[in-house]
């Protein structure tokens, strides 16, 4: 039991480090899915915003990390 | 082939690295036979795990494959190289592989051997094989599956551990020069561009002239983060505003 506990743990590890950082990349993806299922974004350039939008969920995690550490 | 074998081989190397310190660590403090059952046990798990969940991937449409691995891939690359990017600013301490060997020994070595099976020995080693190869299973089939490409990946990943295994047991140390904390900067921007290239794709992306955005998104994430490191080193450093 204890194995299977730390298995699932250890899986869910793999994606999520940050609780916060994961929810925003979340956001991200899940914001991306409904406007590209509804078409509300251009398939042409919808690839760029959403590397764009994780680009800044990746700076924005680390700057917040950066200040949650200092001493 | 190679852009399914290469990730593949770069991430399994991280993940064999971890699996091997461990299985050293045992080795050396609870004897070889603890090492080589839990080991063993380990692989059996993870080969029938695969026997068992592999076949379904064929069952499921690509364009759902593709979205669903595809945000699997972000999660896990950004995850990677959020790490990556705070280590390199100086903000938390570097992997280590030489200080996990020694704190492990140490661990083992306080937890005194009964007469009988080692279930100690042979347990961590089973735990370290499992955990880490479920993330090399993972990987294959993240990079693998979605271009179709699951020989290349796999080939990558069994390279990745022929190689690391050799070099442990040739050494009977762990590997610390290997450096762990560039080919997790390496892998994270790779899996981040990957997974953001399929879950467009899986989504109805048309991608600038499909594979090539690949390498855009690659290049992308290098500069977002050199960009991350620069502004964190910058955040980290300035002194906090104490209130009046």
């Amino acid at each position: 039991m204890q194995l299977l506990r730390t298995i699932v743990l250890e899986i869910a590890g793999l994606f999520i480090e940050d609780r916060w950082f994961a929810l925003a990349t979340a956001l991200v993806l899940g914001a991306f899915a409904l406007a590209a299922t509804t078409h509300v974004i251009e398939p042409h350039i919808g690839g760029y915003a959403l590397f764009a939008w994780l680009a800044a969920v990746l700076i924005g995690g680390v700057l917040y990390a950066a200040r949650s550490e200092r001493g | 082939m190679l852009a399914a074998a290469l990730p593949a081989f770069l991430a399994s190397l991280v993940e064999f690295v971890e699996a091997l310190t461990i299985v050293l660590a045992v080795g050396t403090t609870r004897g070889w036979r603890s090492a080589t059952t839990g080991t063993a046990a380990g692989v059996a798990l993870l080969a029938i795990l695969v026997l068992a969940f592999g076949p379904m991937l064929g069952r499921v449409p690509l364009g759902i494959l593709q979205a669903v691995v595809g945000a699997m891939l972000v999660f896990f690359g950004l995850r990677w190289l959020r790490k990556a990017v705070l280590r390199y600013a100086g903000i938390i301490a570097l992997h280590d592989e030489a200080t996990i060997y020694e704190r492990r020994v140490g661990s083992l070595r306080a937890d005194a051997a009964r007469p009988g099976f080692d279930w100690v020995g042979s347990g961590t080693a089973f735990n370290a094989v499992v955990l880490e190869g479920l993330e090399v299973i993972f990987i294959v089939i993240a990079v693998g599956a979605t271009a179709g490409a699951l020989i290349p990946a796999s080939l990558g990943a069994a390279a990745a551990g022929v190689v690391v295994v050799g070099a442990g047991f040739a050494l009977r140390a762990p590997l610390a020069r290997v450096p762990e904390n560039s080919l997790k900067a390496i892998v994270g921007v790779m899996l981040s561009a990957f997974g953001t290239f399929w879950f467009g794709e899986g989504l109805g992306v048309a991608w600038w002239r499909d594979d090539v955005s690949l390498l855009v998104l690659v290049a992308g994430y290098v500069l977002a983060a050199a960009l991350g490191v620069a502004l964190a080193r910058r955040a980290h450093a300035r002194p906090r505003r104490i209130p009046a």
